[in-house]
């Protein structure tokens, strides 16, 4: 950390290979004396669902943003389908769509207007946008709430508003930061729904997420994340070897505690 | 249980200043300004001391009944309750609800508006201090006041809890508020115009509300230095029913409102509405030009600007009334080209996180710069135009009609620019998206201020060519000055405007992660 390290290669230098997704090569971050993340390297296929799944505080949300251009890093940089995020940013925003965590919406505008915003601030065609819009909304059952101020909005809504936004230029990458954190299960469904065809039809996704289960269900690769470090990275199977990906996770973070004390707890 | 109450208010309160030091600049500001106002009462207060007896009871009674009102009014219509010990955080706690209410109600004196007013509540023992019994009389008397105060803002807050959490209330309110604060001059004026002119009216205002509950316990020590102990006792009753009536009517509230949470008011427009979106043209640069308007008249942090703007020719004209002379009307243009100009200085920081937006959508940063100024212009010009020109169908003299315009125009277009680079560079401390346009912001206070009269500072410097020339026509009288400034205005105004809009743009294109990284701390 404490050396400047020299600049990764592309990864299209790297002969025989198709070209990743997404490849992150010695991203780090550090908050004060905090280091949030520790030089995460990590190839996301194209055409793969990749879940990234992490104890709280892991450096899930700080490596995305850094991914996909909202952070800058402190070393390291991440290519998009080749483009380097941070040396051609605005070639790398096109390809990607993106659903960051814990950031607010222009929520004084209606839900309608708010997708419409992000498909012209990217420079695209009113009918298309308008066509587009109309469509997303139907896909996300948000069609009767077309015209209600964001604010107003429950968490779940607000969540699926965000990914429509990020879904209105087709990109060819999206990475989508805890997606299904307060969507009801029927909405749920039906975004992965999406996502899958999505996938089908030759995108890539990465989600990150707490839900092992869902994880193991829709991924196909999974990284393992903890204290800024990835742990483990690969298929999901590969990951998982045999057993449940919790029960795998739980091994690979620690920090069960098996403490005896709470006694108390079982007295009443 | 109190004693907790008290330390968990005290810790907060040392937590938020320990975020930065800055906060601790802004609280020492702000206790300063509270401890000059404070020295200044108490002075006034020891003064009465000397005073006649009537004269000291009647600004006693009515500066206490003055101090409740405000309690109960301010909180409400600045949308700047406390919080901090909000009841409702306590509701999975078990509390007794009297041991919470002693806690809730001595907390409320912990912090700046809660110290002045117990300080200068004291201060009444030094005016009743002619004798013993009027100094007890006046201590039993600012304890129940205070008290009352406190508890009577605490009733008014719960009880319009409910409707201030609707987003609706909360933005009219806030706006509406705004209203009386920008006419205060011309109300305060008209005020001690009427108390000159009735004196005894005061006197006899005051002998009433003393009687009343507002006002009892303020008379206490007036009555008891007068000696007269009957009516003294008969009021120490009242207003000692007073605080318990409303301690009983907070009580019942409190119970009420914490099992009913309040219900956020929707609105509902048809689908396919697109507003703005729909008028201007369908570019990066229209469609941020569009939501900022939609802004405008949507959030109230930017409406709460727009409705000074109408306020501020009422103001002058109110003033030109008075003095018969209109020569300072003559600048109401340039003054609102200059505000109108500076309010989109900060705003990025009004953006908040949601700018991360423009971020991920690679939108360039001189698209952005532009669409935010043009949003501003679609109806600062025609306002900033109608207000120039308004003085001289009034009478001011038509020959410097040109020079004034050319002066508006140039603060215009200049302040425009510079804000485009201000808002590129800094962040600024300012309320978050939905909160009260008064309600204290997070963040660095006191760096926001430098930054804010730094600009405006540079600015006046901007617009000095046509400063000048307006000047220049004012001393020689002749008309040449003016006309130069006409085309100079603009033209120079419309350069920096070019020039700052490019420079900002650069900016926000370099630094475009630092500065969502700056915002992401006021989140």
């Amino acid at each position: 950390m404490t050396f400047e390290q020299p600049r990764p290669p592309a990864p299209e230098n790297q002969a025989g290979q198709a070209v990743p997704a997404l490849s992150m090569r010695g991203l780090a971050k550090r908050f004060g004396d905090k280091i949030a993340v520790d030089g995460i390297s990590l190839d996301v296929p194209a055409g793969s669902f990749y879940g990234i799944v992490g104890p709280n505080g892991a450096g899930k949300t700080t490596t995305l943003s850094m991914a996909t251009g909202l952070l800058r890093p402190e070393f390291g940089t991440a290519f998009v389908h080749g483009v380097d995020v941070w040396r051609q940013p605005l070639e790398a925003k096109k390809l990607m769509g993106i659903l960051p965590d814990g950031v607010r919406l222009f929520d004084r505008l209606t839900g309608e207007q708010l997708v419409s915003y992000a498909g012209l601030l990217r420079g695209m065609d009113k009918d298309v946008v308008a066509t587009r819009v109309r469509e997303l909304l139907a896909a996300l059952d948000l069609g009767p709430e077309a015209g209600k101020l964001v604010v107003d909005y429950s968490a779940g809504m607000t969540k699926k508003i965000a990914l429509a936004s990020a879904l209105i230029h087709a990109p060819r990458l999206l990475v989508l930061d805890e997606p299904f954190e307060s969507v009801d299960p029927v909405s749920a469904a039906n975004i992965r729904d999406i996502l899958d065809r999505y996938v089908a039809s030759g995108g890539t996704v990465i989600v990150s997420s707490h839900a092992m289960d869902l994880v193991q269900r829709m991924c196909d690769h999974v990284a393992v994340v903890a204290a800024g470090r990835v742990l483990a990275a690969g298929t999901v199977d590969a990951v998982r070897a045999g057993e449940t990906l919790e029960d795998r996770f739980v091994q690979l973070v620690g920090g069960r505690s098996h403490t005896e004390g709470l006694e108390w707890l079982r007295t009443f | 249980m109190v004693a907790h109450l008290l330390r968990l208010k005290l810790t907060l309160l040392r937590n938020s200043v320990r975020r930065s030091p800055w906060q601790l600049v802004g609280l020492g500001i702000g206790a300063l300004y509270a401890l000059g106002l404070v020295a200044l009462g108490i002075t006034g207060l020891l003064f009465l001391r000397g005073a006649d007896a009537g004269v000291a009871q009647t600004v006693v009674v009515l500066g206490g009944v003055a101090a409740l009102l405000g309690w109960a009014v301010v909180p409400v219509a600045a949308s700047a309750a406390d919080l901090t010990l909000d009841p409702a955080r306590f509701t999975t706690f078990a509390v007794p609800t009297p041991q919470l209410l002693a806690g809730l109600a001595l907390g409320g004196l912990i912090g700046i508006p809660g110290t002045a007013t117990t300080l200068v509540a004291l201060g009444t023992v030094g005016t009743w201090s002619r004798s013993l019994p009027g100094a007890a009389g006046a201590l039993v008397g600012a304890f129940l006041g205070v008290l009352s105060c406190i508890v009577l803002s605490k009733v008014v807050t719960t009880a319009t809890a409910g409707l201030a959490s609707s987003r609706r209330f909360k933005d009219a309110s806030a706006v509406i508020f705004l209203i009386p604060l920008v006419l205060m001059g011309p109300i305060v004026a008209g005020v001690a115009e009427g108390i000159a002119s009735s004196g005894d009216f005061l006197a006899g205002l005051a002998r009433t509300l003393s009687w009343t509950p507002a006002g009892a316990a303020w008379s206490l020590g007036g009555e008891m230095a007068a000696g007269s102990y009957g009516a003294a006792a008969i009021k120490f009753l009242v207003a000692l029913a007073t605080l318990a009536g409303l301690a009983l009517c907070w009580k019942a509230l409190l119970q009420r409102a914490l099992v009913t949470p309040p219900y956020a008011g929707t609105s509902r427009k048809r689908a396919g509405g697109l507003g703005f979106f729909g008028l201007f043209p369908a570019t990066p640069t229209g469609a941020v030009a569009a939501r900022c308007l939609s802004y405008w008249l949507r959030d109230p942090r930017y409406s709460g600007s727009l409705v000074v703007v109408p306020l501020l020719p009422v103001l002058f004209l109110f003033q030109a009334s008075q003095t018969g002379s209109y020569g300072m009307l003559l600048f109401v243009g340039p003054l609102t080209a200059f505000l109108l100009a500076w309010s989109i200085s900060a705003d990025v920081s009004y953006d908040n996180t949601a700018f991360a937006l423009h971020l991920s959508t690679g939108v360039s940063g001189v698209q952005d710069r532009l669409g935010r100024a043009v949003a501003c212009l679609v109806f600062a010009l025609p306002v900033v135009l109608a207000l120039s020109v308004l003085p001289f169908p009034l009478g001011a003299d038509w020959q410097l009609l040109p020079g004034v315009l050319g002066l508006s125009l140039g603060v215009l277009f200049s302040g425009m620019g510079l804000s485009s680079v201000v808002s590129a560079r800094y962040t600024a401390a300012v309320p978050l998206p939905g909160d009260s346009p008064f309600k204290k912001p997070p963040g660095n206070v006191a760096q926001t201020l430098a930054v804010q009269f730094g600009g405006m500072g540079v600015l006046l410097l901007l617009v000095v060519p046509e400063t000048a020339l307006l000047a220049a026509q004012f001393v020689t009288g002749s008309a040449a000055p003016g006309w130069i400034n006409l085309v100079l205005g603009p033209a120079l105004g419309l350069a920096l405007f070019a020039a700052g809009v490019r420079l900002g743009g650069k900016w926000l294109d370099a630094r475009g992660p630092e500065l969502l990284a700056q915002l992401a701390v006021n989140r």
